[in-house]
């Protein structure tokens, strides 16, 4: 039996944090549940008068019938589908090979961690400088002074150039920068954990291969990938969690308009969705698109978590 | 396949950059390994016989001289190449992989004329397994098998190519004692059935004089002596290797020869001719002691061990270089523990001396 | 084994064994430090073209094709960045915000972690599961409420808005009772038998042994201050408490057209420059905290 003198003391250390997670924690979870499913709950609404709000999944119904719901669930979902794959074996594939050298090794480590602290809006704006062409690009009469330096690339090897993020812009073409920079930026945590990974694995297993003239590229599908799948399995889970509440690198490209000049809110997010909600008093629809958020995110960890049971080997 | 060591030396560059010193782990080894044996590196721990036994692998590299199989110099020949089959010390299987897949691995890496079809790979592996006995347990994960199992699946692993040479890295040292004497017979039967040139490396003396055709004694980084077990152990070329062979392990004594004759402390104990007058260090078998009421040998008696079949006499001798002096005597005989003093004579041949300087025998 | 295996491998000890992989070798090694090379290229290059942009006069900026390193230096950008974007205001405001923040987290995180790792009370372990189960939760969630709160405290537009709802998390609280875990209990029952009291122990004994995670824990929670954009947009848009981050993205609303560049990429590199310092001389806490979070910020 715990003494109720050392009870009263651990209350005493808990307290802090206990009335501050009561108060913006516990609180929000009871009460962004309770809106969703008040029928257009509104907060201005409420401070107007004395209006009830019914109780039902109206909230849910309307968000999803949406069609900027329906675009933001698509962006996400697209980000996130091609992202986490092409991050993660990128990755690995610098993880094993930073473990396969040994000189300049922590040198080129440090370079690949680089990206990780920074301002993810910061950076954005680097992205759009590199991407952004200077001119009238997209008017009937098209004067440009600077196709920026991608583009610039791309014309040096011998290509045409891409309207990549001005107005006129293709959805495919803005898809594929917010790709680039989002692997981009997802590199250093997943490197950082494959190559811990990496190096404790055990030396033997790769001395084990030698002696048996395992090719290297079987000593990568065969030893090095199942040794390491825990940690390949956790960057994937955190990579989607990560992907589906994917919002500021976008505000870092395309700005708060979520898109290009002639079409803003293509590149909406689900988080995005969230937020605009909540900007036009909506608290009722953001609640509800928050929990479909939460939703989607547990049922894809849930599907990784089930599939790595079978695919990972301890 | 004969392995041929010549002038193989192996130098670690030190670890910590303030002191230059570096470590000589194998220094100009000249040796050849007979095709089809089975040799036991053996060795105090830092004496360089897993050092010799990686390089022979190929794991790693030499700083000097040549490594041939048969007549084919492999010195820089990488392990890839090399056809060697290797048992790790912790065994190394794949935890991923069952026990068929473990085994099948080495072969589904055979390219050119060696590369097998699959039914031909199933086959070998069930042989193999079958050889070692744990056809019973190809679909289980390394982590579901006993240590024993393990270094059976480990062997099979190495053994299924068909390796030139298999080498085992202190193969038994993981193993509980009853597991350990069962195995190293294991490895002895699967040898002569394979008839494969085998490396092993062990600081068990008893392990190595057990089932090795030959053993190489090392010492820190120099080879001591090579010959088959009984013969290192009964004319051991120097202190060393005397005293890290046989167990109870031999006694040491300060002694003189003094015309013609071998004196500890104060007693002239035996005969030794054609060695001149000299201070020794005297080395004797524990089975080298014979209980003699008038023996020449008078050492303090401590206490005696009755061991069923032989009688372990525990004494003292001032001229000892050990604490006790452990004699193994027949049973048959009858001593008395009361008494204070025990008398020997001495067996010549379990007798053995050695230079004060350099540690080397003195025949006589 | 049967005869025939035999034979074949008598007929396989008859060839030579010869083959110099060494060539083989050095030509994957040099392989994979081309990849690697390339890939550091790719990664760094955001960082080149940032600076050398920032450089740059418009006029120059605008080439085609473009400078590699600017014809001139041109330094005044970084004056205009600091005017245009009010920098030293905006850095003020998340300095302070920054220290506030982390000085009361950390001491809310200590005084959480150790009752948890140190103290007896009934549902110990029933608490600790709900709060790590919070961690599931996407924060957008908490935010739609927190929101409506903080308007009713009259918070908007303060620094209390920006510090108080993000005190407590759980993530670090969960960090720190790991390592307080493993300091040993026997330190605390001799520290007992000594007569010194819970709270001084902990601060005598737990919080220094438990430096380098603390350092941790400040570390990524000014990274966060310094990143945070969402949450000060929603709740201190105002010229008094607007943060780094937001102000940024404020006094540079377009991304595309015909935008000046350079000074855009020298208020970029003048935001992104105390991360780099903060990178460079604390590398390995943030890399030690970081492979344990998968959060960033």
């Amino acid at each position: 039996m715990v003494d109720s003198k050392q009870q009263w003391k651990a209350w005493l250390y808990l307290a802090p944090a206990i009335v501050l997670l009561l108060v913006f924690t516990v609180w929000p979870i009871i009460n962004t549940v309770a809106m969703a499913f008040l029928e257009g709950y509104s907060g201005l609404t409420k401070t107007g008068g004395d209006v009830t709000f019914k109780l039902g999944v109206g909230n849910f119904t309307h968000v999803v019938a949406h069609p900027d719901f329906q675009q933001a669930l698509l962006n996400t979902c697209l980000l996130c589908v091609i992202t986490v794959p092409v991050s993660t074996i990128l990755a690995l594939l610098i993880a094993v090979a930073l473990n396969a050298i040994k000189p300049l090794r922590k040198a080129l480590q440090t370079v690949f961690f680089l990206p990780y602290v920074t301002n993810s809006i910061a950076i954005g704006m680097v992205f759009a400088a590199m991407f952004n062409v200077i001119g009238s690009v997209g008017t009937r009469r098209q004067i440009i002074s600077s196709y920026g330096i991608v583009n610039d690339v791309i014309m040096a090897l011998g290509g045409d150039w891409i309207n990549w993020i001005n107005s006129g812009s293709e959805y495919w073409a803005n898809m594929l920068v917010m790709v680039v920079y989002i692997v981009w930026n997802a590199l250093p945590f997943k490197i950082l954990v494959l190559l811990g990974g990496l190096q404790s694995v055990n030396k033997q297993y790769y001395d084990a291969a030698k002696v048996d003239s395992t090719p290297r590229w079987r000593v990568l599908t065969r030893i090095t990938v199942p040794l390491l799948s825990p940690m390949i399995a956790y960057v994937i889970i955190t990579g989607f969690i990560g992907g589906f509440k994917e919002y500021t690198s976008i505000v870092g490209i395309f700005g708060e308009k979520m898109g290009p000049v002639h079409d803003p809110g293509r590149l909406n997010t689900m988080v995005g969705m969230i937020y605009d909600s909540l900007e036009r008093d909506n608290q009722g629809g953001a609640s509800a698109a928050a929990l479909i958020l939460f939703g989607i995110i547990l049922i894809v960890t849930m599907i990784n978590l089930y599939v790595s049971k079978k695919r990972v080997h301890y | 396949m004969k392995i041929v060591l010549e002038n193989l030396t192996k130098i670690f560059p030190s670890r910590n950059k303030k002191s230059p010193d570096e470590v000589i782990a194998v220094n100009n080894f000249n040796f050849e390994i007979p095709d089809g044996k089975l040799i036991g590196l053996l060795g105090p721990s830092g004496c360089g016989k897993s050092t010799t036994l990686y390089m022979i692998s190929g794991l790693q590299k030499p700083t000097g001289g040549k490594i041939y199989f048969g007549d084919d110099d492999v010195t820089e020949v990488s392990t890839e190449k090399r056809g060697i089959g290797l048992v790790f010390q912790n065994y190394a299987l794949y935890p991923h992989l069952t026990v068929r897949q473990n085994i099948l691995f080495p072969l589904q890496n055979l390219r050119g004329a060696d590369k097998m079809t699959k039914d031909d790979m199933l086959k070998r592996a069930y042989e193999v397994a079958k050889l070692v006995q744990i056809e019973e347990l190809m679909d289980r994960k390394p982590s579901e098998l006993s240590g024993g199992q393990q270094q059976r699946v480990a062997i099979a692993r190495a053994l299924v190519k068909m390796p030139r040479v298999l080498l085992l890295d202190e193969p038994l040292s993981n193993l509980d004692a009853r597991l350990r004497l069962q195995t190293r017979e294991e490895i002895r039967r699967i040898q002569k059935e394979t008839k494969i040139t085998t490396v092993f490396v062990t600081h068990d003396q008893e392990e190595a004089m057990s089932i090795s055709d030959l053993i190489v004694v090392m010492k820190l980084g120099v080879l001591q002596q090579i010959g088959a077990p009984q013969d290192v152990y009964d004319e051991p070329a120097n202190l060393f290797v005397a005293k890290f062979l046989g167990t109870p392990p031999i006694n040491v004594f300060d002694g003189a020869v003094k015309g013609g004759k071998l004196y500890i402390g104060e007693d002239a104990v035996m005969d030794v001719k054609n060695v001149p007058d000299m201070p020794v260090t005297v080395g004797i078998r524990p089975e080298g002691f014979v209980l003699d009421e008038n023996g020449p040998f008078k050492c303090r008696l401590s206490n005696v061990e009755v061991m069923g079949r032989d009688v372990s006499i525990v004494s003292t001798h001032p001229a000892s270089l050990n604490p006790i002096i452990r004699s193994i005597i027949n049973a048959d005989n009858k001593v008395d523990a009361a008494k204070a003093e025990v008398r020997y004579t001495l067996k010549p041949h379990k007798v053995f001396l050695f230079d004060k300087e350099t540690e080397n025998r003195i025949r006589f | 084994m049967s005869e025939n295996t035999f034979k074949v491998m008598k007929q396989r000890n008859m060839r030579r064994i010869s083959g110099l992989t060494e060539p083989m070798r050095i030509l994957s090694q040099l392989g994979i430090y081309l990849f690697l090379f390339l890939m550091a290229l790719i990664v760094l290059f955001p960082f080149y073209w940032m600076v050398i942009s920032s450089l740059k006069s418009l006029a120059e900026y605008k080439l085609s094709p473009p400078t590699f390193w600017p014809k001139q230096v041109l330094l005044s950008n970084y004056a205009d960045a600091f005017t245009t974007a009010n920098l030293g205001t905006l850095f003020m405001n998340t300095m302070y915000v920054g220290l506030v923040s982390t000085i009361l987290s950390l001491i809310i995180t200590v005084l959480t972690a150790f009752a948890f790792a140190r103290l007896e009370f009934k549902g110990k372990e029933l608490l600790f599961g709900a709060l790590l189960a919070t961690m599931m939760i996407p924060g957008e969630l908490f935010t739609i409420t927190n929101y409506s709160t903080v308007i009713s405290f009259g918070w908007l537009n303060t620094f209390t808005v920006l510090i108080v709802p993000f005190l407590v998390s759980i993530f670090y609280i969960y960090l720190l009772r790991q390592n307080f875990l493993q300091i040993p209990n026997e330190l605390y029952l001799a520290a007992k038998v000594d007569g010194t009291g819970d709270f001084k122990y902990l601060w005598k004994v737990m919080v220094p042994l438990s430096l380098p995670t603390l350092i941790s824990i400040t570390i990524l929670k000014m990274m966060g201050a310094w990143n945070s954009y969402i949450w000060p947009r929603l709740v201190a848009n105002d010229d008094a408490h607007r943060m780094i981050t937001n102000g940024l993205r404020n006094a540079f609303t377009e991304t595309t057209g015909d935008v000046n560049y350079p000074v855009q990429m020298a208020a970029v590199a003048l935001v992104s420059l105390p991360l780099f310092l903060v990178f460079v001389f604390l590398r390995k806490y943030i890399m030690s905290g970081v492979s344990r979070s998968g959060i960033k910020g």
